[in-house]
């Protein structure tokens, strides 16, 4: 009987270790760290549709001066090791992303590194 | 008569405050609040349908043999020859030389680019609605919806459009741009937001290449293509291209 209860006991504390420990996080090892343009509980939820809706806005408005920004997430989200969202599972975007077993397409186009400075013009 | 005193203003107000008393704002229209608005116009300077975008090209000045104007959009677009085959690079503008074969040797010179048209069969084409016409008269492709049919390759009588055949790097993050998309010049449109002017106009040093809003009489193309005789290039097919030539 005493042992079934120390059974039981060890198991008990055993499933809360787990559960303290919760789902894996993101890693988040980005090079400015701060505030985010929104809480963390509303980007994680919603960043898709506001990239999405902001895409169009500047895409075929030219509306340049959101708070949304993909290449500002990118500014702030790149990783202090290789200055990219991407890279590896520390790596901002593709970390949660491969975590949530998310196929993105964007980068394909869009600069994943941070501080690129254009050449212009004038040389 | 005299017993109504309450003026017209008197009587907004009172209706207003009402108004805000039960609903909290002031409503313009079903859905649209005085807040919504106000936000509106604080970050929505984009396009403008009062602006026309456009260029002018003073043929004389473009010289023989310089292509300071290709390599500066190389440079700012980060168009770079496609792994050793220059074939598959795109092409965003590119310098045309010609040669009059009777009477002189007159030879001239320029530039040629996507003619930014007011009517543009580009966008008549596309069955996706990618390539399209921004209210201040730039032609676009919105990549995110192109799916790389090149219609509107075929459509553009002035060839200014390219398919991108292969995996890209290293873009200007100002420029995405990837494979399996058609694309064109965009006029610099990420810098003209920003009140700059195109990198090749920027980068001419013979002053051949002018800027600006054809729908200001005020600005300086506007002045030059009202003063000076300018033409169209293919002007018969009506297209009305934003981009005008001088000397030819
Ligand atoms: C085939 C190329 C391509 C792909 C793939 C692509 N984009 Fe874009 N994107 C562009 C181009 C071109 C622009 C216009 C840039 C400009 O005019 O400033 C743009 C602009 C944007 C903008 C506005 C500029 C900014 O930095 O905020 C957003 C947001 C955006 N894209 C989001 C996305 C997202 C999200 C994805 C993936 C789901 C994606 N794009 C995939 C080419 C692409
Ligand atoms: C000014 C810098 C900055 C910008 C711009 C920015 N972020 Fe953030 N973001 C942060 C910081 C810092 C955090 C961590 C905030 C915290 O934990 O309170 C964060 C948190 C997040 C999170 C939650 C991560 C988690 O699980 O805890 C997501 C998702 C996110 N950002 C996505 C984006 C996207 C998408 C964009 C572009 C539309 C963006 N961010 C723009 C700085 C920024
Ligand atoms: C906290 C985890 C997390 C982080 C960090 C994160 N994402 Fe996501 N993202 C997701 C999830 C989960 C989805 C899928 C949502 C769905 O399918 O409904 C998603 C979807 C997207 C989509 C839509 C994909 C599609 O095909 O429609 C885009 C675009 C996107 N994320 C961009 C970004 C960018 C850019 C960053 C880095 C700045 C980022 N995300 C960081 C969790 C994250």
């Amino acid at each position: 009987m005493l042992r079934l209860a120390a059974l039981v006991l060890i198991t008990l504390a055993l499933s809360a270790a787990v559960n303290a420990a919760g789902v894996p996080r993101p890693v988040i090892d980005i090079a400015k760290p701060g505030q985010c343009i929104d809480t963390p509980e509303v980007m994680r939820r919603t960043h898709m549709d506001l990239l999405k809706h902001q895409r169009d806005k500047t895409m075929r408005e030219g509306e340049r001066h959101s708070k949304v920004s993909l290449n500002g997430c990118i500014e702030c989200h790149a990783s202090k090791q290789n200055g990219s969202v991407l890279g590896g599972p520390d790596n901002f975007c593709q970390g949660c992303h491969s975590y949530a077993a998310v196929k993105l397409d964007c980068f394909e186009c869009h600069q994943p590194k941070a501080g690129y400075k254009a050449a212009g013009g004038k040389r | 008569m005299s017993e109504v005193t309450t003026s017209r203003r008197a009587f907004i107000g009172i209706s207003a405050t009402a108004a805000a008393a039960t609903a909290g704002f002031v409503a313009l229209a079903p859905g649209v609040k005085l807040m919504d608005l106000a936000q509106a116009h604080a970050d929505s300077k984009g396009a403008s349908s009062k602006v026309r975008w456009g260029m002018l090209i003073d043929t004389t000045k473009c010289a023989t043999g310089c292509s300071d104007c290709v390599s500066a959009c190389a440079r700012e677009n980060a168009i770079e020859p496609g792994s050793g085959r220059p074939a598959q690079s795109s092409q965003w503008i590119r310098k045309i030389e010609l040669k009059e074969k009777k009477g002189g040797h007159r030879e001239l010179s320029l530039p040629m680019l996507c003619q930014h048209c007011a009517n543009p069969p580009c966008v008549d084409v596309c069955p996706t609605g990618a390539s399209f016409q921004r209210a201040d008269g730039i032609v676009l492709v919105d990549r995110h919806i192109c799916i790389g049919c090149r219609y509107c390759v075929m459509a553009c009588p002035y060839q200014a459009r390219s398919f991108v055949h292969e995996p890209l790097h290293n873009q200007n993050p100002e420029v995405p741009r990837g494979q399996g998309c058609v694309e064109s010049c965009t006029l610099c449109v990420h810098r003209v937001d920003k009140g700059e002017s195109p990198a090749c106009v920027e980068s001419c040093t013979h002053q051949a290449m002018l800027f600006g809003d054809l729908n200001n009489p005020q600005s300086e193309i506007a002045q030059r293509v009202a003063t000076v005789a300018s033409s169209q290039i293919r002007a018969d097919l009506r297209l009305d291209p934003g981009v005008r030539y001088q000397g030819i």
